[in-house]
Protein backbone atom coordinates (compact mmCIF):
# COMPACT_ATOMS: atom_id res chain seq x y z
CA UNK A 1 0.00 0.00 0.00
CA UNK A 2 1.26 3.43 -0.94
CA UNK A 3 1.54 6.58 1.13
CA UNK A 4 -1.47 7.97 -0.76
CA UNK A 5 -3.71 5.11 0.42
CA UNK A 6 -2.51 5.58 4.01
CA UNK A 7 -3.29 9.31 3.74
CA UNK A 8 -6.79 8.61 2.40
CA UNK A 9 -7.47 6.14 5.18
CA UNK A 10 -6.36 8.62 7.84
CA UNK A 11 -8.32 11.41 6.12
CA UNK A 12 -11.44 9.24 6.19
CA UNK A 13 -11.08 8.51 9.93
CA UNK A 14 -10.43 12.18 10.78
CA UNK A 15 -13.32 13.25 8.53
CA UNK A 16 -15.73 10.86 10.22
CA UNK A 17 -14.73 12.11 13.67
CA UNK A 18 -15.28 15.69 12.48
CA UNK A 19 -18.73 14.80 11.12
CA UNK A 20 -19.69 13.10 14.36
CA UNK A 21 -18.53 16.15 16.28
CA UNK A 22 -20.65 18.45 14.13
CA UNK A 23 -23.66 16.15 14.48
CA UNK A 24 -23.34 15.89 18.26
CA UNK A 25 -23.94 19.54 19.08
CA UNK A 26 -24.47 18.78 22.75
CA UNK A 27 -20.96 17.41 22.98
CA UNK A 28 -19.53 20.48 21.28
CA UNK A 29 -21.43 22.95 23.42
CA UNK A 30 -20.71 21.18 26.70
CA UNK A 31 -17.02 21.04 25.82
CA UNK A 32 -17.03 24.83 25.57
CA UNK A 33 -19.43 25.64 28.37
CA UNK A 34 -17.55 23.56 30.95
CA UNK A 35 -14.31 25.61 30.91
CA UNK A 36 -16.25 28.85 30.51
CA UNK A 37 -18.20 28.08 33.67
CA UNK A 38 -14.90 27.63 35.48
CA UNK A 39 -13.61 30.86 34.03
CA UNK A 40 -16.72 32.96 34.58
CA UNK A 41 -17.84 31.65 37.96
CA UNK A 42 -15.11 29.72 39.72
CA UNK A 43 -12.30 32.08 38.78
CA UNK A 44 -14.38 35.16 39.60
CA UNK A 45 -15.14 33.76 43.03
CA UNK A 46 -11.63 32.65 43.82
CA UNK A 47 -9.62 35.52 42.45
CA UNK A 48 -9.61 37.24 45.81
CA UNK A 49 -9.05 34.05 47.82
CA UNK A 50 -6.12 32.64 45.90
CA UNK A 51 -3.25 35.03 45.48
CA UNK A 52 -0.84 34.14 42.72
CA UNK A 53 2.72 35.34 43.11
CA UNK A 54 4.94 36.02 40.14
CA UNK A 55 5.95 32.65 38.73
CA UNK A 56 7.33 31.66 35.35
CA UNK A 57 6.27 32.12 32.59
CA UNK A 58 4.43 35.22 33.82
CA UNK A 59 6.49 38.38 34.18
CA UNK A 60 4.11 40.17 36.47
CA UNK A 61 1.25 39.48 38.85
CA UNK A 62 -1.58 37.93 36.87
CA UNK A 63 -5.30 37.74 37.67
CA UNK A 64 -6.52 34.28 38.65
CA UNK A 65 -8.44 33.93 35.36
CA UNK A 66 -5.19 34.29 33.45
CA UNK A 67 -3.54 31.68 35.67
CA UNK A 68 -6.19 28.99 35.21
CA UNK A 69 -6.72 29.52 31.44
CA UNK A 70 -3.98 27.03 30.35
CA UNK A 71 -5.32 24.49 32.86
CA UNK A 72 -8.78 24.88 31.39
CA UNK A 73 -7.39 24.30 27.89
CA UNK A 74 -5.77 21.12 29.16
CA UNK A 75 -9.12 20.24 30.73
CA UNK A 76 -10.83 20.60 27.35
CA UNK A 77 -8.30 18.14 25.97
CA UNK A 78 -8.64 15.78 28.93
CA UNK A 79 -12.42 15.63 28.53
CA UNK A 80 -12.03 15.30 24.80
CA UNK A 81 -9.63 12.39 25.21
CA UNK A 82 -12.09 10.69 27.52
CA UNK A 83 -14.96 11.50 25.16
CA UNK A 84 -13.09 9.83 22.30
CA UNK A 85 -12.46 6.89 24.55
CA UNK A 86 -16.14 6.78 25.43
CA UNK A 87 -17.01 6.80 21.75
CA UNK A 88 -14.61 3.86 21.22
CA UNK A 89 -16.47 1.86 23.86
CA UNK A 90 -19.77 2.98 22.32
CA UNK A 91 -18.56 1.97 18.86
CA UNK A 92 -17.52 -1.37 20.23
CA UNK A 93 -20.88 -1.98 21.85
CA UNK A 94 -22.75 -0.77 18.78
CA UNK A 95 -20.53 -2.74 16.42
CA UNK A 96 -19.18 0.12 14.30
CA UNK A 97 -15.71 -0.53 15.73
CA UNK A 98 -15.64 -3.68 13.59
CA UNK A 99 -15.78 -1.53 10.46
CA UNK A 100 -12.55 0.10 11.55
CA UNK A 101 -10.86 -3.10 12.68
CA UNK A 102 -11.40 -5.02 9.43
CA UNK A 103 -9.74 -2.30 7.39
CA UNK A 104 -6.68 -3.81 5.69
CA UNK A 105 -4.38 -1.18 7.20
CA UNK A 106 -2.21 -2.14 10.20
CA UNK A 107 -4.02 -1.83 13.48
CA UNK A 108 -1.48 0.55 14.99
CA UNK A 109 -2.07 2.90 12.07
CA UNK A 110 -5.85 2.75 12.51
CA UNK A 111 -5.49 3.54 16.21
CA UNK A 112 -3.05 6.36 15.49
CA UNK A 113 -5.49 7.82 12.95
CA UNK A 114 -8.32 7.57 15.46
CA UNK A 115 -6.11 9.30 17.99
CA UNK A 116 -5.15 12.11 15.59
CA UNK A 117 -8.81 12.60 14.71
CA UNK A 118 -9.58 13.21 18.39
CA UNK A 119 -6.58 15.54 18.70
CA UNK A 120 -7.75 17.60 15.70
CA UNK A 121 -11.15 18.08 17.34
CA UNK A 122 -9.60 19.03 20.69
CA UNK A 123 -7.23 21.57 19.11
CA UNK A 124 -10.13 23.32 17.35
CA UNK A 125 -12.04 23.41 20.65
CA UNK A 126 -9.01 24.85 22.46
CA UNK A 127 -8.71 27.69 19.93
CA UNK A 128 -12.43 28.47 20.15
CA UNK A 129 -12.00 28.65 23.94
CA UNK A 130 -8.99 30.96 23.56
CA UNK A 131 -11.01 33.22 21.28
CA UNK A 132 -13.81 33.51 23.83
CA UNK A 133 -11.36 33.83 26.74
CA UNK A 134 -9.93 36.95 25.07
CA UNK A 135 -13.03 38.76 26.33
CA UNK A 136 -11.97 37.84 29.88
CA UNK A 137 -8.75 39.69 29.23
CA UNK A 138 -6.79 36.52 28.74
CA UNK A 139 -4.52 38.01 26.13
CA UNK A 140 -1.34 36.03 25.58
CA UNK A 141 1.24 37.49 23.16
CA UNK A 142 0.25 37.04 19.48
CA UNK A 143 3.12 34.60 18.89
CA UNK A 144 1.85 32.54 21.83
CA UNK A 145 -1.24 31.59 19.85
CA UNK A 146 1.04 30.00 17.26
CA UNK A 147 3.54 28.53 19.72
CA UNK A 148 0.77 26.78 21.64
CA UNK A 149 -0.25 24.71 18.60
CA UNK A 150 2.49 22.04 18.88
CA UNK A 151 1.92 21.94 22.64
CA UNK A 152 -1.81 21.34 22.07
CA UNK A 153 -1.07 18.57 19.58
CA UNK A 154 1.37 16.88 21.96
CA UNK A 155 -0.86 17.10 25.02
CA UNK A 156 -3.86 16.05 22.90
CA UNK A 157 -1.90 12.98 21.80
CA UNK A 158 -1.01 12.06 25.37
CA UNK A 159 -4.52 12.51 26.76
CA UNK A 160 -6.13 10.88 23.72
CA UNK A 161 -3.79 7.88 23.99
CA UNK A 162 -4.66 7.62 27.68
CA UNK A 163 -8.32 7.55 26.64
CA UNK A 164 -7.58 4.76 24.16
CA UNK A 165 -5.85 2.69 26.84
CA UNK A 166 -8.81 3.14 29.18
CA UNK A 167 -11.27 2.22 26.43
CA UNK A 168 -9.42 -1.05 25.88
CA UNK A 169 -9.95 -1.93 29.56
CA UNK A 170 -13.47 -0.63 30.07
CA UNK A 171 -15.76 -3.41 28.95
CA UNK A 172 -19.10 -1.66 29.07
CA UNK A 173 -20.40 1.83 28.64
CA UNK A 174 -21.87 1.79 32.16
CA UNK A 175 -18.40 1.48 33.69
CA UNK A 176 -17.46 4.86 32.35
CA UNK A 177 -18.69 6.70 35.43
CA UNK A 178 -15.79 5.02 37.24
CA UNK A 179 -13.36 6.52 34.76
CA UNK A 180 -14.77 9.96 35.54
CA UNK A 181 -14.30 9.47 39.27
CA UNK A 182 -10.99 7.69 39.25
CA UNK A 183 -9.21 9.30 36.30
CA UNK A 184 -10.59 12.66 35.19
CA UNK A 185 -11.26 14.29 38.56
CA UNK A 186 -8.05 13.17 40.32
CA UNK A 187 -5.96 14.11 37.29
CA UNK A 188 -7.52 17.54 37.06
CA UNK A 189 -7.53 18.45 40.74
CA UNK A 190 -4.11 16.97 41.61
CA UNK A 191 -2.38 19.21 39.09
CA UNK A 192 -1.21 22.76 38.57
CA UNK A 193 -4.35 23.57 36.56
CA UNK A 194 -6.21 25.40 39.33
CA UNK A 195 -3.50 26.44 41.77
CA UNK A 196 0.26 26.92 41.59
CA UNK A 197 2.11 23.97 43.07
CA UNK A 198 4.05 26.06 45.61
CA UNK A 199 0.70 26.59 47.30
CA UNK A 200 0.07 22.84 47.36
CA UNK A 201 3.55 22.29 48.79
CA UNK A 202 2.75 24.61 51.68
CA UNK A 203 -0.16 22.43 52.74
CA UNK A 204 1.09 18.91 51.90
CA UNK A 205 4.44 17.72 50.65
CA UNK A 206 2.95 14.35 49.71
CA UNK A 207 0.24 15.95 47.58
CA UNK A 208 2.86 18.16 45.99
CA UNK A 209 4.72 15.03 44.88
CA UNK A 210 1.50 13.53 43.51
CA UNK A 211 0.87 16.73 41.53
CA UNK A 212 4.45 16.78 40.28
CA UNK A 213 4.23 13.20 39.03
CA UNK A 214 0.83 13.69 37.45
CA UNK A 215 1.36 13.92 33.66
CA UNK A 216 -1.61 16.31 33.49
CA UNK A 217 0.50 18.84 35.40
CA UNK A 218 3.16 18.55 32.70
CA UNK A 219 0.54 18.99 29.97
CA UNK A 220 -0.82 22.09 31.71
CA UNK A 221 2.64 23.60 32.22
CA UNK A 222 3.70 22.84 28.66
CA UNK A 223 0.61 24.67 27.37
CA UNK A 224 1.11 27.53 29.86
CA UNK A 225 4.71 28.15 28.78
CA UNK A 226 3.93 27.75 25.08
CA UNK A 227 1.05 30.19 25.32
CA UNK A 228 3.53 32.79 26.55
CA UNK A 229 5.96 31.86 23.80
CA UNK A 230 8.33 29.97 26.09
CA UNK A 231 9.55 26.40 26.31
CA UNK A 232 9.42 24.13 29.35
CA UNK A 233 11.70 21.23 28.31
CA UNK A 234 10.89 19.01 31.31
CA UNK A 235 7.14 19.14 30.63
CA UNK A 236 7.67 18.46 26.94
CA UNK A 237 9.82 15.44 27.75
CA UNK A 238 7.31 14.05 30.27
CA UNK A 239 4.32 14.54 27.95
CA UNK A 240 6.17 13.00 24.98
CA UNK A 241 7.30 10.01 27.05
CA UNK A 242 3.81 9.43 28.48
CA UNK A 243 2.21 9.75 25.01
CA UNK A 244 4.53 7.04 23.65
CA UNK A 245 3.91 4.71 26.62
CA UNK A 246 0.11 5.20 26.48
CA UNK A 247 0.02 4.67 22.72
CA UNK A 248 2.05 1.45 23.01
CA UNK A 249 -0.31 0.24 25.73
CA UNK A 250 -3.32 1.06 23.51
CA UNK A 251 -1.86 -0.92 20.60
CA UNK A 252 -1.38 -3.90 22.94
CA UNK A 253 -4.89 -3.41 24.33
CA UNK A 254 -6.39 -3.58 20.84
CA UNK A 255 -4.21 -6.47 19.65
CA UNK A 256 -6.51 -9.37 18.75
CA UNK A 257 -4.15 -11.85 20.40
CA UNK A 258 -3.36 -10.03 23.62
CA UNK A 259 -5.75 -7.30 24.69
CA UNK A 260 -9.46 -7.19 25.46
CA UNK A 261 -10.25 -8.78 22.11
CA UNK A 262 -8.64 -12.00 23.26
CA UNK A 263 -10.37 -11.94 26.63
CA UNK A 264 -13.86 -11.26 25.43
CA UNK A 265 -16.16 -14.01 24.35
CA UNK A 266 -18.29 -13.70 21.24
CA UNK A 267 -22.04 -13.88 21.42
CA UNK A 268 -23.24 -16.46 18.93
CA UNK B 1 -8.03 -24.07 -7.97
CA UNK B 2 -6.96 -22.07 -4.92
CA UNK B 3 -9.88 -21.83 -2.50
CA UNK B 4 -11.23 -18.37 -1.71
CA UNK B 5 -11.26 -19.32 1.96
CA UNK B 6 -9.49 -22.23 3.56
CA UNK B 7 -9.91 -23.05 7.23
CA UNK B 8 -7.93 -25.99 8.61
CA UNK B 9 -7.53 -27.39 12.12
CA UNK B 10 -8.98 -24.23 13.64
CA UNK B 11 -9.69 -24.35 17.38
CA UNK B 12 -10.49 -21.52 19.76
CA UNK B 13 -11.03 -21.20 23.48
CA UNK B 14 -12.30 -18.48 25.78
CA UNK B 15 -10.57 -19.36 29.04
CA UNK B 16 -11.31 -23.05 29.61
CA UNK B 17 -14.34 -23.08 27.34
CA UNK B 18 -13.69 -24.52 23.88
CA UNK B 19 -15.89 -22.71 21.37
CA UNK B 20 -14.39 -24.11 18.18
CA UNK B 21 -12.82 -27.53 17.92
CA UNK B 22 -10.73 -28.58 14.94
CA UNK B 23 -12.75 -26.81 12.25
CA UNK B 24 -11.82 -27.39 8.61
CA UNK B 25 -13.61 -26.46 5.38
CA UNK B 26 -13.07 -24.54 2.14
CA UNK B 27 -15.10 -22.04 0.13
CA UNK B 28 -14.40 -22.13 -3.62
CA UNK B 29 -14.37 -19.02 -5.81
CA UNK B 30 -17.87 -18.33 -7.14
CA UNK B 31 -19.53 -20.66 -4.64
CA UNK B 32 -22.29 -19.89 -2.16
CA UNK B 33 -21.50 -21.80 1.01
CA UNK B 34 -23.87 -21.81 3.95
CA UNK B 35 -22.55 -22.18 7.47
CA UNK B 36 -25.52 -23.69 9.23
CA UNK B 37 -25.81 -24.02 12.97
CA UNK B 38 -28.10 -23.30 15.88
CA UNK B 39 -27.49 -20.30 18.13
CA UNK B 40 -24.33 -20.80 20.19
CA UNK B 41 -22.75 -23.21 17.69
CA UNK B 42 -19.70 -20.96 17.24
CA UNK B 43 -20.58 -19.22 13.98
CA UNK B 44 -19.88 -15.68 15.20
CA UNK B 45 -16.60 -16.74 16.82
CA UNK B 46 -15.58 -18.31 13.53
CA UNK B 47 -16.40 -15.05 11.74
CA UNK B 48 -14.44 -13.05 14.31
CA UNK B 49 -11.41 -15.28 13.70
CA UNK B 50 -11.70 -15.13 9.92
CA UNK B 51 -11.98 -11.31 10.05
CA UNK B 52 -9.12 -11.08 12.56
CA UNK B 53 -11.21 -9.48 15.29
CA UNK B 54 -9.83 -12.36 17.34
CA UNK B 55 -6.43 -13.87 16.95
CA UNK B 56 -6.41 -17.48 15.78
CA UNK B 57 -3.93 -19.30 18.00
CA UNK B 58 -4.48 -22.80 16.66
CA UNK B 59 -5.08 -23.77 13.05
CA UNK B 60 -4.77 -22.11 9.69
CA UNK B 61 -6.90 -19.56 7.87
CA UNK B 62 -5.97 -18.65 4.31
CA UNK B 63 -7.68 -16.28 1.88
CA UNK B 64 -6.86 -17.06 -1.76
CA UNK B 65 -3.87 -19.06 -0.59
CA UNK B 66 -2.46 -16.29 1.61
CA UNK B 67 -2.02 -17.25 5.22
CA UNK B 68 -3.95 -14.87 7.42
CA UNK B 69 -1.33 -14.81 10.14
CA UNK B 70 1.53 -14.04 7.76
CA UNK B 71 -0.29 -11.44 5.67
CA UNK B 72 -3.53 -10.23 7.31
CA UNK B 73 -3.58 -7.00 5.29
CA UNK B 74 -3.72 -8.78 1.92
CA UNK B 75 -6.43 -11.12 3.18
CA UNK B 76 -8.60 -8.32 4.58
CA UNK B 77 -8.26 -6.30 1.37
CA UNK B 78 -9.92 -9.08 -0.62
CA UNK B 79 -12.70 -9.63 1.87
CA UNK B 80 -16.08 -7.95 2.34
CA UNK B 81 -17.98 -8.50 5.57
CA UNK B 82 -21.53 -8.01 6.80
CA UNK B 83 -21.71 -8.64 10.53
CA UNK B 84 -24.65 -10.03 12.43
CA UNK B 85 -25.06 -6.79 14.36
CA UNK B 86 -25.42 -3.64 12.27
CA UNK B 87 -22.16 -1.70 12.06
CA UNK B 88 -23.47 1.43 10.34
CA UNK B 89 -22.94 4.82 11.90
CA UNK B 90 -26.53 5.89 12.48
CA UNK B 91 -25.69 9.60 12.75
CA UNK B 92 -24.15 9.68 9.28
CA UNK B 93 -25.89 9.53 5.93
CA UNK B 94 -25.86 6.46 3.71
CA UNK B 95 -23.26 8.03 1.45
CA UNK B 96 -21.06 9.20 4.34
CA UNK B 97 -21.04 5.65 5.71
CA UNK B 98 -19.94 4.30 2.36
CA UNK B 99 -17.34 7.01 1.85
CA UNK B 100 -15.88 6.19 5.26
CA UNK B 101 -15.60 2.53 4.28
CA UNK B 102 -13.96 3.46 0.96
CA UNK B 103 -11.40 5.57 2.83
CA UNK B 104 -10.70 2.67 5.19
CA UNK B 105 -9.71 0.72 2.09
CA UNK B 106 -7.54 3.56 0.84
CA UNK B 107 -9.79 4.38 -2.14
CA UNK B 108 -9.60 7.85 -3.69
CA UNK B 109 -12.94 9.65 -3.74
CA UNK B 110 -12.76 9.94 -7.55
CA UNK B 111 -12.72 6.13 -7.62
CA UNK B 112 -15.22 5.51 -4.85
CA UNK B 113 -17.90 8.04 -5.89
CA UNK B 114 -19.12 6.18 -9.02
CA UNK B 115 -18.78 2.83 -7.22
CA UNK B 116 -20.94 4.07 -4.34
CA UNK B 117 -23.61 5.20 -6.79
CA UNK B 118 -23.44 1.88 -8.67
CA UNK B 119 -23.68 -0.29 -5.54
CA UNK B 120 -26.52 1.76 -4.08
CA UNK B 121 -28.33 1.59 -7.40
CA UNK B 122 -27.97 -2.18 -7.38
CA UNK B 123 -29.64 -2.49 -3.97
CA UNK B 124 -32.30 0.09 -4.92
CA UNK B 125 -31.23 2.78 -2.45
CA UNK B 126 -29.55 5.39 -4.62
CA UNK B 127 -32.25 7.98 -3.96
CA UNK B 128 -31.81 7.49 -0.20
CA UNK B 129 -28.08 8.20 -0.22
CA UNK B 130 -28.42 11.58 1.53
CA UNK B 131 -30.67 10.19 4.27
CA UNK B 132 -29.31 9.38 7.67
CA UNK B 133 -29.05 5.61 8.16
CA UNK B 134 -31.06 6.04 11.38
CA UNK B 135 -34.07 6.86 9.19
CA UNK B 136 -33.85 3.60 7.20
CA UNK B 137 -35.73 0.40 7.96
CA UNK B 138 -33.89 -2.73 9.16
CA UNK B 139 -34.03 -4.26 5.69
CA UNK B 140 -32.73 -1.10 4.04
CA UNK B 141 -29.85 -0.86 6.50
CA UNK B 142 -28.89 -4.42 5.64
CA UNK B 143 -28.87 -3.53 1.97
CA UNK B 144 -26.63 -0.53 2.70
CA UNK B 145 -24.29 -2.85 4.57
CA UNK B 146 -24.19 -5.21 1.63
CA UNK B 147 -23.46 -2.32 -0.78
CA UNK B 148 -20.72 -1.18 1.59
CA UNK B 149 -19.18 -4.66 1.86
CA UNK B 150 -18.95 -4.86 -1.94
CA UNK B 151 -17.57 -1.37 -2.48
CA UNK B 152 -13.89 -2.33 -2.61
CA UNK B 153 -14.61 -5.20 -5.02
CA UNK B 154 -13.84 -8.09 -2.70
CA UNK B 155 -13.54 -11.62 -4.04
CA UNK B 156 -14.80 -13.19 -0.80
CA UNK B 157 -17.93 -12.05 1.00
CA UNK B 158 -18.63 -13.08 4.57
CA UNK B 159 -22.15 -12.63 5.88
CA UNK B 160 -22.94 -13.46 9.49
CA UNK B 161 -26.67 -14.11 9.91
CA UNK B 162 -27.49 -11.23 7.56
CA UNK B 163 -31.21 -12.02 7.51
CA UNK B 164 -31.66 -12.00 11.29
CA UNK B 165 -34.61 -9.82 12.23
CA UNK B 166 -35.65 -9.10 8.63
CA UNK B 167 -39.11 -9.60 7.16
CA UNK B 168 -39.73 -12.19 4.47
CA UNK B 169 -39.41 -9.76 1.56
CA UNK B 170 -36.08 -8.29 2.71
CA UNK B 171 -34.71 -11.76 3.38
CA UNK B 172 -35.68 -13.00 -0.06
CA UNK B 173 -34.17 -9.88 -1.70
CA UNK B 174 -30.87 -10.27 0.13
CA UNK B 175 -30.56 -13.98 -0.58
CA UNK B 176 -31.45 -13.58 -4.25
CA UNK B 177 -29.11 -10.63 -4.66
CA UNK B 178 -26.12 -12.37 -3.11
CA UNK B 179 -26.71 -15.57 -5.08
CA UNK B 180 -26.72 -13.48 -8.26
CA UNK B 181 -23.41 -11.95 -7.23
CA UNK B 182 -21.89 -15.43 -6.97
CA UNK B 183 -23.06 -16.28 -10.45
CA UNK B 184 -22.33 -12.91 -12.09
CA UNK B 185 -19.13 -11.80 -10.43
CA UNK B 186 -17.69 -15.13 -9.36
CA UNK B 187 -17.84 -13.91 -5.79
CA UNK B 188 -17.22 -16.53 -3.09
CA UNK B 189 -19.73 -16.24 -0.26
CA UNK B 190 -19.78 -17.70 3.22
CA UNK B 191 -23.28 -17.16 4.62
CA UNK B 192 -23.93 -18.04 8.24
CA UNK B 193 -27.48 -18.76 9.28
CA UNK B 194 -29.66 -20.91 11.48
CA UNK B 195 -32.46 -20.93 8.90
CA UNK B 196 -32.63 -24.17 6.91
CA UNK B 197 -34.50 -22.66 3.97
CA UNK B 198 -31.51 -20.45 3.18
CA UNK B 199 -29.33 -23.55 2.70
CA UNK B 200 -31.28 -25.23 -0.09
CA UNK B 201 -29.18 -26.55 -2.98
CA UNK B 202 -25.89 -25.11 -1.83
CA UNK B 203 -22.64 -26.18 -0.29
CA UNK B 204 -23.24 -26.41 3.43
CA UNK B 205 -21.15 -26.73 6.56
CA UNK B 206 -23.13 -27.75 9.64
CA UNK B 207 -21.71 -26.59 12.93
CA UNK B 208 -22.85 -27.89 16.29
CA UNK B 209 -21.32 -26.90 19.63
CA UNK B 210 -18.08 -25.79 17.97
CA UNK B 211 -17.62 -28.89 15.79
CA UNK B 212 -18.44 -29.62 12.17
CA UNK B 213 -20.94 -32.49 12.03
CA UNK B 214 -21.49 -32.53 8.26
CA UNK B 215 -20.36 -30.73 5.12
CA UNK B 216 -20.80 -30.96 1.37
CA UNK B 217 -23.59 -30.36 -1.12
CA UNK B 218 -26.91 -30.10 0.70
CA UNK B 219 -28.34 -33.02 -1.31
CA UNK B 220 -25.38 -35.22 -0.32
CA UNK B 221 -25.73 -34.25 3.35
CA UNK B 222 -29.39 -35.29 3.21
CA UNK B 223 -28.52 -38.61 1.57
CA UNK B 224 -25.66 -39.38 3.96
CA UNK B 225 -27.87 -38.67 6.95
CA UNK B 226 -30.57 -40.98 5.55
CA UNK B 227 -33.02 -38.10 5.85
CA UNK B 228 -36.07 -37.06 3.85
CA UNK B 229 -35.03 -33.43 3.49
CA UNK B 230 -32.58 -30.86 4.75
CA UNK B 231 -34.68 -29.99 7.78
CA UNK B 232 -34.84 -33.65 8.75
CA UNK B 233 -31.09 -34.09 8.15
CA UNK B 234 -30.31 -31.02 10.27
CA UNK B 235 -32.44 -32.26 13.16
CA UNK B 236 -30.90 -35.73 12.99
CA UNK B 237 -27.37 -34.36 12.95
CA UNK B 238 -28.07 -32.13 15.93
CA UNK B 239 -29.47 -35.07 17.87
CA UNK B 240 -26.44 -37.32 17.39
CA UNK B 241 -24.52 -37.54 20.71
CA UNK B 242 -21.19 -35.70 20.65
Amino acid sequence: MSIATYTRCMGGIVGREGLRWVHQRGRFISALVRPLVWLAIFAAGFRFVLGVSIIAPYETYVPYEVYIAPGLIAMIQLFNGMQSSLSMVYDREMGSMKTLMISPFPRWFLLLSKLLAGVAVSVVQAYIFLAIAWFWEIEPPPLGYLAVLPALILSGLMLGALGLVLSSFVKQLENFAGVMNFVIFPMFFASSALYPLWRVKESSLFLWWVCQLNPFTSATEMIRFALYDQIDPVSIAVVTGCAIVFMAAAVIGYDPGRGFMARRGAAD
Amino acid sequence: MTPALEVAGLSHRFGKRTVLDDIGFTVSPGSFTVLLGPNGAGKTTLFALVTRLYHATQGRIAVFGRDFRADPQAALARMGVVFQQSTLDLDLTVEQNLRYHAALHGMASSVSRPLIAAELERVGLLERRHDRTRDLSGGQRRRVELARALLHKPALLLMDEPTAGLDFESRAFLLRHVRHLCADRGLAVLWATHLIEEADETDIVILRAGRIVAQGLSQDVVTNAGATGLQDAFERLLRVPA
